[in-house]
């Protein structure tokens, strides 16, 4: 598998760690409420198909990166930087 | 028709004409008491226990593709009860009960072998922990054994002993653990539940849930419309789709987990093995494959397909561990989809909608789950109470934060389980 | 038998083998296979399941008869198919599975009790008595499975791994490879050319067809020669090229010296490659397949396709009177090449009522063979016509069913080949794999000018995506026959005709399944075993498949195919896990002291990836205990001297720096001054806690944080994921600046003392409280102080450049040795945390809240941080959690043991019962007795109650007493000195 990290370029998915749904970007505040936290930290779209996800540069350059791919044919549409990614 | 050796001789003996089909093809009915969606280990032996142990006969397990065709027909067959936490400490105490009495119980050889299970330890601390978990195996009525280094040595003496990158300590023996031969599970199951009047519906996928005010009505499949009183959702890694036409969102996320097989060799490695340090298990078949595995691939997919970086370590254990299976040939590998769950315990519940439960959130090891998860699911659709061995396995302990059962203590990252 | 002048092979040079212990001869460029075939040996193994005698049925890597053990010791190579091992001198092979010789197989009685042996017999007997599976039928059972044996010995071989990375893969180099390779070679593609034979070429090397007017092979030295003169072409032999993967990766295993008699010292034996390819073409040609007869599976009979690579490849006639069956025009090809070789040909049968004539041989149309004679190896056949059955004589069949296209690598990453009704066979799905594409025979184009045609073109589509100018390259002239066929699976009649040689699966075996309902096509494989042999099923599968369909009275679409998975062909675990063995499984961390270390004698443990001294032996102790009592007492009473240097250390600065450790610790980190250190916990988001660890503020807008050795990266990660995922808009920079920084623990009442020696200014001890930092120098070096304290006792740390370590270590050992001190390893450091109270990874293990390790008052309620919302969930909270509390036994000889449960003091001691657990315990030698931490329901309400330890593993009950996690020095006054 490969995956172009934003700031390095295609490289191979051994040099990324990998975290989840980025999702997790959108923190809920303090109070949102049980719903909205379990909404965040548990539960899960865990879509069959376009899905976008966190990887983590681990053995590069240290960025959070979102991948936009499929989870049925592991293609990857695009990616970019977590810090520009929030919606 | 019973199997026997006799009957084997018999048939041999009359040009093997006698034999007759294992289950039915049923045509689906218009309505059933209680409609299964996956027709898996899970779902089988849930219709199994249905009608073995509450007498329900009006039952149909709806299977996408083929029954037995998901995680139940490829892992790597391994049988134990080793838990340490409450919750699954008892349940899997259960599962293992019944599988000591299944090919009686099924009259199917599911070929449960005993061989015993070895789980290796390379510190102090893994040694503590290893003893946390005998303890609880043994206060749970299970078998534990903690073996030293040369306790160890004496059992599996072609571990590499003297340069290993983590060094042996010891091993946690479990002797009632071991494999069974998967596919045989699910059809035995699938035979039994037919004799007792289930019906075994394959190339049906379930493509709506009809709810009205709250209660389940039945479902939508590509086979038409079924009406069914309960309906009870066992679908592994498509859990959360199944679930997601109920309008629920699961706490699962699904990932594959690769695993191999060598060619056939003549027999060498007698128990289970299992590297922590490696994320490595190992146990040779009859037919006498190395049937071994690792971790996952750790990205969320439904390709039951992985990469490189997996087989690759998995491999790496393996000459770390055992470098005499280093001549051994991978034959084959392959994926599934792993419906993992954020404390890497099963959910084994009712919904919010009346009528319609939900059982996942096998992680990797639901193999061994598959008479236990049966037994307790088939008792609460039947009674609507929970089996005392699965007293633990809320979908809402996460929303709660009661029961969490988090063996590995991971946390809420599914992935990591 | 050989035949002069004929064949590819080098005849000046000879080379001797042995088979079984007797000695043969062969030339360069054999196969094992066709140098027994030349010396007349024709039976090689024995059947899986019957233990039927069994011969050479192929010439390539499929083969599923003819399965070898070459070597022994820790050289011993089982399963090597004889059919790819290349002769070399000296040369040991053996067969396998037979007892006690391959010619008498005790075994071989399983082929009368074939009867009871139908498929998935085993599931229906062996349950009674219940105790015999596991202790006789099982065992049995496995002692006659498998095929070759491990030696048992550790491996004795080297293998290497490597990536490569190119514009086209082309994976086969028979005709549309090579001409594939030629045309990206020739627009200046990073081309590389891999093919699993020794030699390249595929079918040309086995055929006498002619490419560009001359003879096949000649044309493919000529191109061979031009691709090896280009810069920008790699070929690769015996390369295999066995996965299909995400992205344009490919496995491939390169055999390095499988031929080689001497490999040379360090020399691999084999190389696993992981190739990436901006593009691919497949050219990995077809697989002949056999047809089910009666008894079609005696030495003797072998593919057509196979006969004709003896012939005209090694030279080797494998029978002196050929029959040649087939459906197809492509089999009398083989009656040609024989004939024209000399070798009588005793009959033709082709199974078509109209297959075209062929002169100069006994020809039957719509003849089927029926049925095969002969002891340990094939004498005669019938074969069955409208008029009759007549028997052949003959001591070898070559049959061929027909080609399928080697679909196998479209089919790794889910692409489900389809039916093609005109060759009777499945064809790869275009796409199946994104950027390969298929090419020639695999494509199913089965004519070598067709072949020729589809390698170019497939190249040229692969360049045009790449945006590489495609040249001219003439396709040469080459055959161009149609390929007519009229499928024939299985012949009719009584008896077992066999599908998957290797497994023993027969016609009956599938007519079985379908029988009993296994009549998904997935089903059958795993009712049968059918396709679960070696060959993965590569000669048997779609035979199998179509038995199915007729027996379930569906078409072969219908009916759909089982898939193929990675690997192509068997790879050694050595190859795949290369450069794990021993130590480089995993990397290996050293601190600056390692060496001083491990020359005091100092035992190391691992701790993550890390090596830390255990404990530092001396002259006269005869134990660990002995040896960690003493450090303890240093620390205790003169000066310790620990590296800490594993510990993860995180360089934190910005503006918003300050914000970030607020957000990522339960307590507040903005109110520490500049030159103080502040304890943090910090929690995962789930409410549980991650981590703990000393945070200093060196300045304003710069922070150094400490972790814990074993969760460095996971924090480190988590605190980049809030940094730019959470809150982009901070100003905060991170840097793990771990490894470049040497740290050591100086601790106990004569730390001060220990550390003037070194530091430029002496400490004044008013500006050194507890719990503070700053830049200090030491021996003119720019260093950094904390003062902290593991150990309960006054307590500072030093940090270095790394490159200054390992002399400040001797520096700091030899003065605290002159003060009546020394170094101290991790089992005083662990004694000296747990007389404290202070928690490790075996209290923080990922199920403990702030709350159960008695911290909830430490999660500030003045702030949101990460985890304090889920935190808060009431079963997090609430009574009856099992909380820290120390124990100690009740009487000073008690033992307490790690991994204990706890119960009340009556109570039986089973799961219901349980009430905790011991996570950590040693010996005091301050107390004098065993401490130990635990976590135990409701723990600190019930301090001074006695309970229960039990520890069922190790027979050892106790009774202890509940008391406070602080054994020592409650009041911190000694740390704070």
């Amino acid at each position: 598998m490969r995956i172009t990290c934003p700031h390095c370029g295609e490289r191979d998915h051994r040099e990324f760690y990998y975290k989840g749904h980025a999702l997790a970007l959108e923190r809920p505040a303090a109070d949102a409420g049980e719903a909205a936290w379990d909404d965040y930290v548990y539960l899960r779209e865990n879509p069959a198909g376009v899905t976008r996800d966190l990887w983590y540069h681990e053995g590069g350059c240290g960025a959070w990166v979102v991948v936009t791919r499929s989870t049925l044919t592991h293609e990857v549409l695009s990616t970019e930087p977590a810090s520009e990614a929030r919606a | 028709m019973r199997f026997s050796g006799l009957r084997v001789l018999k048939e041999g003996l009359t040009g093997n004409k006698g034999w007759r089909p294992h289950w039915r093809d049923p045509e689906p009915k218009p309505e059933y008491d209680i409609v299964i969606i996956g027709g898996g280990g899970h779902g089988l032996s849930t219709a199994y226990y249905l009608a073995r142990d509450h007498g329900l006969k009006n039952i149909a397990v709806l299977e996408r593709g083929y029954i037995g065709g998901g995680n139940i027909g490829r892992n790597t067959t391994i049988v134990r009860a080793n838990y340490f936490l409450q919750g699954n400490s008892e349940f899997y105490s259960h599962s293992l009960k019944l599988w000591e009495g299944l090919e009686e119980d099924l009259n199917y050889n599911v070929m449960h072998s005993q061989r015993g299970i070895i789980n290796l330890f390379h510190s102090d601390g893994q040694r503590d922990a290893a003893a946390r978990r005998g303890n609880m195996m043994i206060s749970q009525g299970d078998d534990a054994i903690l073996l030293g280094r040369e306790e160890l040595r004496k059992m599996v003496p072609y571990l590499n002993f003297d340069d290993l990158r983590f060094p042996l300590y010891g091993g946690l023996y479990h002797p009632r653990g071991g494999t069974a031969r998967h596919d045989a599970v699910a059809w035995g199951y699938a035979r039994g539940a037919d004799q007792r009047g289930v019906d075994l519906i394959q190339n049906c996928e379930v493509t709506g849930i009809d709810i009205e005010n709250g209660k389940v009505k039945g479902v939508q499949t590509v086979r038409g419309p079924i009406r069914a009183k309960k309906v009870a959702m066992v679908a592994a890694g498509r859990s959360s789709q199944v679930a997601a036409m109920a309008g629920m969102r699961l706490p699962i996320e699904s990932h594959i987990l690769q695993a191999f097989v060598t060619e056939g060799l003549k027999p060498v490695i007698d128990n289970v093995i299992t590297f922590g340090m490696g994320h490595f298990y190992i146990s040779q078949s009859d037919k006498g494959g190395l049937v071994f595995g690792g971790d996952l691939d750790f990205y969320a997919s439904y390709a039951a397909r992985g990469n490189l970086p997996t087989v690759e370590h998995v491999m790496e254990a393996g000459m770390a561990l055992m470098p005499m299976i280093g001549k051994a040939k991978v034959l084959r590998s392959w994926g599934g989809i792993m419906d993992m769950s954020p404390d890497g315990s099963p959910i084994i519940d009712k919904t919010h909608i009346d009528g319609l439960y939900v059982n996942c959130g096998w992680n990797y090891g639901g193999f061994k789950a598959v008479p236990g998860s049966g037994s307790v699911f088939a008792h609460l659709i039947a009674t609507g109470n929970y089996h005392p061995a699965s007293t633990r396995h809320r979908l809402d302990r996460f929303r709660t934060g009661r029961g969490i059962i988090d063996e590995e203590g991971k946390g809420s990252q599914h992935n990591l389980h | 038998m050989r035949i002069e002048g004929k064949g590819l092979i080098a005849r000046d040079h000879r080379v001797s083998f042995t088979f079984d212990g007797v000695r043969y001869s062969g030339f360069e460029g054999d196969t094992l296979a066709s140098a027994l075939l030349a010396n007349d040996v024709r039976l090689v193994a024995r059947s899986f399941k019957y233990h039927r005698p069994r011969g050479i049925l192929t010439a390539g890597s499929e083969e599923p008869n003819a399965l070898v053990t070459i070597g022994s010791g820790g050289r011993q190579d089982p399963n090597v198919r004889a059919t790819v091992q290349e002769l070399y001198d000296g040369l040991e092979a053996r067969s396998q599975n037979r007892w006690p010789s391959l010619e008498f197989d005790l075994l071989s009685v399983n082929n009368l009790a074939a009867p009871f042996f139908g498929a998935g017999f085993y599931y229906k007997t062996f349950m009674w008595p219940r105790a015999f599976w596991e202790k006789l039928y099982e065992p049995m059972i496995r002692k006659a499975a498998g095929l070759g044996a491990l030696s048992g010995q550790d491996n004795a071989d080297c293998y290497e791994r490597a990536f490569a990375f190119c514009d086209l893969l082309v994976i086969g180099a028979g005709p549309a490879g090579l001409m594939a390779a030629l045309v990206a070679g020739r627009a200046g593609a990073d081309v590389i050319l891999a093919d699993e034979d020794a030699r390249m070429g595929g079918r040309l090397l086995a055929e006498t067809y002619e490419v560009d007017g001359k003879p096949g092979h000649v044309w493919v030295e000529e191109v061979l020669a031009e691709l090896r003169a280009m810069d920008n072409v790699r070929l690769m032999t015996r390369t295999t090229v066995a996965g299909a993967y995400d992205h344009g990766t490919f496995a491939a295993l390169e055999r390095v010296s499988h031929h080689r008699a001497d490999r040379g010292a360090g020399a691999p034996l084999e190389c696993y490659w992981r190739i990436v390819a901006r593009r691919s073409v497949l050219a990995a040609g077809a697989l002949e397949r056999p047809v089910a007869f009666r008894d079609n599976d005696r030495p003797g009979i072998m593919t057509a396709g196979a006969v004709r690579a003896y012939l005209n490849r090694w030279g080797v006639a494998p029978g002196k009177a050929v029959t040649v069956f087939g459906n197809n025009d492509d089999a009398h090809r083989t009656v040609r090449d024989l004939m024209a070789a000399g070798v009588h040909v005793a009959a033709l049968i082709d199974s078509r009522h109209d297959a075209p004539e062929v002169d100069g041989v006994q020809m039957i149309r719509g003849g089927q063979v029926c049925g095969s004679m002969g002891g340990r190896g094939l004498e005669a056949i019938t074969v069955r016509r409208t008029s009759g059955e007549e028997r052949i004589q003959t001591d070898c069949l070559a049959m061929s069913g027909g080609w399928n296209p080697s679909v196998h690598l479209t089919c790794h990453m889910n692409g489900r080949p389809e039916w093609r009704r005109d060759i009777a066979s499945f064809v790869p799905v275009p796409g199946a794999v994104p950027g390969l594409r298929a090419a020639g025979a695999c494509n199913g184009a089965f004519s070598t000018a067709a072949c020729l045609r589809e390698g170019a073109a497939m190249a040229a589509a692969a360049l045009e995506d790449l945006g590489i100018k495609v040249p001219q390259v003439a396709t040469p002239d080459a055959e161009d026959t149609p390929y007519a066929l009229e499928p024939l699976w299985a012949v009719p009649g009584k008896g077992r005709a066999w599908l998957d040689f290797q497994n023993d699966v027969t016609v009956k075996d599938v007519k079985q399944a379908a029988v009993e309902n296994f009549r998904s096509v997935e089903h059958m494989k795993r009712y049968t075993t059918q396709g679960m042999a070696t060959d993965q099923g590569k000669n048997s599968n779609v035979a199998a498949l179509a038995v199915l369909a007729d027996a379930t009275g569906r078409g072969i679409p219908e009916t759909g195919t089982t898939t193929f998975r990675p690997p192509y062909s068997p790879i050694a675990i050595a190859a795949l896990g290369a450069g794990a063995e021993g130590k480089g499984f995993q990397p290996q961390r050293f601190t600056t002291s390692h060496a001083a270390t491990v020359a005091r004698g100092a035992p190391m443990i691992e701790a993550g990836l890390w090596y830390r001294p255990s404990y530092f032996p001396k002259p006269g102790e005869t134990d660990w205990r002995q040896s960690c009592d003493r450090e303890v007492g240093y620390v205790r009473n003169a000066v310790g001297v620990a590296d800490v240097s594993t510990l993860g250390k995180i360089d934190i600065q910005g503006a918003d720096a300050a914000k970030l450790l607020d957000f990522v610790y339960t307590n507040m980190f903005s109110t520490l001054k500049v030159g103080r250190v502040r304890y943090g916990l910090m929690l995962r988001e789930d409410g549980h806690v991650m981590d703990d660890g000393t945070t200093a503020r060196l300045g304003e807008d710069h922070f150094v944080m400490t972790t814990t050795t074993a969760a460095a990266g996971e924090v480190m990660k988590h605190l980049e994921f809030v940094a730019q995922g959470l809150h982009p808009e901070w100003d905060v920079s991170l840097t793990s600046v771990t490894e470049q920084w040497a740290q050591f623990a100086v601790a106990g009442p004569k730390a001060r003392e220990v550390l003037n020696g070194v530091l430029d200014t002496p400490l004044d001890p008013t500006e050194w409280p507890f719990m503070s930092c700053g830049a200090v120098s030491v021996l003119g070096v720019v260093a950094r102080l904390f003062r902290i304290s593991f150990s309960g006792e006054q307590g500072y740390e030093v940090a270095v450049p790394a490159r200054y370590g390992a002399s400040l270590f001797d520096i700091l050992v030899k003065r605290a040795e002159a003060l009546g001190g020394g170094p101290y390893g991790m089992e005083a450091l662990n004694v000296l945390r747990i007389e404290k109270g202070f928690i490790t990874h075996s209290e923080i293990h990922g199920r403990t809240t702030a709350y159960d390790i008695g911290m909830g008052g430490m999660v500030s309620a003045k702030k949101d941080c990460i985890g304090k919302t889920m935190s808060q969930r009431p079963g997090l909270e609430e009574p009856g959690r099992e909380c820290l509390v120390g124990l100690k036994p009740v009487g000073q000889d008690g033992r307490l043991l790690a991994g204990a449960h706890i119960y009340r003091e009556e109570a039986e001691p089973k799961r219901t019962n349980d009430q905790g657990y011991i996570t950590s315990v040693c010996h005091s030698p301050t107390l004098g007795h065993m401490i130990g931490l635990a976590f135990l329901a409701d723990g600190p309400a019930r301090y001074g109650e006695i309970v229960k330890m039990v520890d069922g593993l190790r027979g050892v009950t106790t009774l202890c007493e509940v008391v406070n996690p602080i054994f020592f020095d409650a009041d911190g006054g000694r740390m704070r000195g």
